[in-house]
């Protein structure tokens, strides 16, 4: 194909975009981070469908009245691809609002965007609630196992009084 | 190593898409139903943009099905967030409202972006836009307020009425296709929706309908869906600050 022309150069770039976008999503600790770089992933991929129906000489696929409709027919880009791309905006608008909703809630559960952090505390959660003891090695005392992070995101956040009481209680019986 | 897996992986797709790229015939139409679409449609649709003819009457069924996911989403968001709790909190003592020019700024922006947001959905089957585009632009009309007075807030009711009709609106001009023996939700021409010239606003029979209710359904999802999160952001700024004054 011919890549010197406008449309390498724009493929280029979708192509870029595709890149920066997983790279971001990879490479980010921060969930709100990663939704962002979720957004550029979506763009390039739509820019990417766009350029199948596009070439440099092309018009967009709209009549004028004074085109015979036979010959636009022929300048005219592929317009299928372009109304599968304006399906797939509204439908990411969709989806980002949701990821972001997730987000602020667990923003105020777990006062932390951290994805790391964000793992040991529902691992915690989780092990709290089905009365499961969370892996840890023998030599380790107990109050390690929820590492110190956790402990101080409880003590700035009130609502989890109960969960502190666990906690101090563990230590005291570690401690007796 | 996390990181160079990823730097890995996306380098290798993107030379992965390079190299596909490279060998496709640009220029070329890769599927040949899009120039039969464009000779068509003219003569069975009758609207000047062809992406809208596509949209709306080749690929009806795909829009109401869009339209489901996108209500899907807002219904998600609402039942993460819920705006039941936002009804309960007291609105704010402290009124934080961000000055005079930015209210006098919505002030004028609102008739100007409802204006915009009609005359794209309205003029969708002549020019670019249609109801999509301009729904987002009607969602934002009704969404600025809220940004910018403290204690302006959607009334979730009539956003969910006007949703409600709109997508009403259109399964029933889908269904009303059906009586003159056409497919569900293919736009049609008959008396008062005439297929008129190319390129006039009074053309397409019931397609500019269609893009009306489409318009509408996607403006009150989106206002919705803004609302719903903004009354979750201010409920637990509201909150914390509460937490701040008691201790």
């Amino acid at each position: 194909m011919n890549m010197t022309g406008v449309e390498g150069i724009v493929l280029l770039g979708a192509i870029g975009l595709i890149m920066i976008g997983l790279a971001g999503l990879f490479m980010s600790n921060n969930v709100f981070r990663m939704v962002l770089a979720l957004v550029i992933l979506e763009s390039g991929a739509n820019l990417f469908l766009i350029l199948a129906g596009f070439h440099g000489l092309g018009i967009a696929p709209i009549f004028l009245s004074n085109h015979a409709i036979s010959d636009a027919g022929h300048m005219m880009n592929d317009p299928i691809p372009q109304a599968l791309v304006l399906t797939a905006i509204v439908i990411g608008v969709g989806v980002q609002a949701l990821a972001l909703a997730l987000i602020l809630k667990i923003k105020a559960h777990y006062n932390t965007l951290d994805m790391s952090e964000i793992r040991q505390q529902m691992e915690y959660d989780l092990a709290k609630n089905n009365d499961v003891t969370l892996p840890a090695s023998a030599q380790s005392p107990d109050s390690l196992v929820r590492s110190k992070v956790i402990c101080q995101a409880e003590q700035t956040q009130p609502d989890h009084i109960q969960a502190k009481a666990d906690v101090q209680q563990i230590g005291g019986s570690v401690n007796g | 190593m996390r990181n160079v897996s990823g730097l890995l992986f996306s380098g290798g797709l993107a030379f992965l898409l390079l190299v596909i790229a490279t060998h496709l015939p640009f220029g070329q139409p890769l599927m040949l139903v899009g120039s039969d679409i464009i000779q068509a449609s003219p003569h069975e649709v009758g609207s000047a943009n062809v992406v809208a003819a596509i949209l709306l009457a080749y690929r009806g069924i795909d829009t109401l099905g869009e339209l489901s996911i996108l209500f899907t989403a807002a219904a998600g968001v609402g039942l993460i967030l819920g705006h039941r709790a936002s009804q309960n909190v007291p609105p704010t003592q402290v009124k934080n409202n961000s000055g005079f020019i930015s209210q006098k700024g919505i002030e004028l922006m609102i008739p100007l972006l409802l204006v915009v947001g009609f005359y794209i959905i309205f003029y969708g089957h002549l020019t670019p836009g249609g109801g999509f585009q301009g729904g987002v632009i009607l969602a934002i009309a009704f969404f600025l307020p809220v940004l910018v007075q403290s204690d302006a807030r959607l009334d979730h009711n009539i956003i969910s009425i006007i949703e409600g009709l709109a997508g009403a609106v259109f399964i029933l001009i889908g269904l009303w296709a059906m009586f003159y023996e056409r497919p569900f939700l293919q736009p049609f021409f008959n008396g008062l929706f005439a297929k008129g010239t190319l390129g006039e606003l009074w053309s397409a029979g019931t397609l500019p309908l269609l893009y009306l209710a489409l318009g509408l359904k996607v403006g009150a999802e989106l206002a919705g869906l803004l609302a719903t999160i903004a009354d979750f952001s201010i409920t637990e700024t509201q909150g914390s600050l509460s937490e701040d004054d008691t201790q």
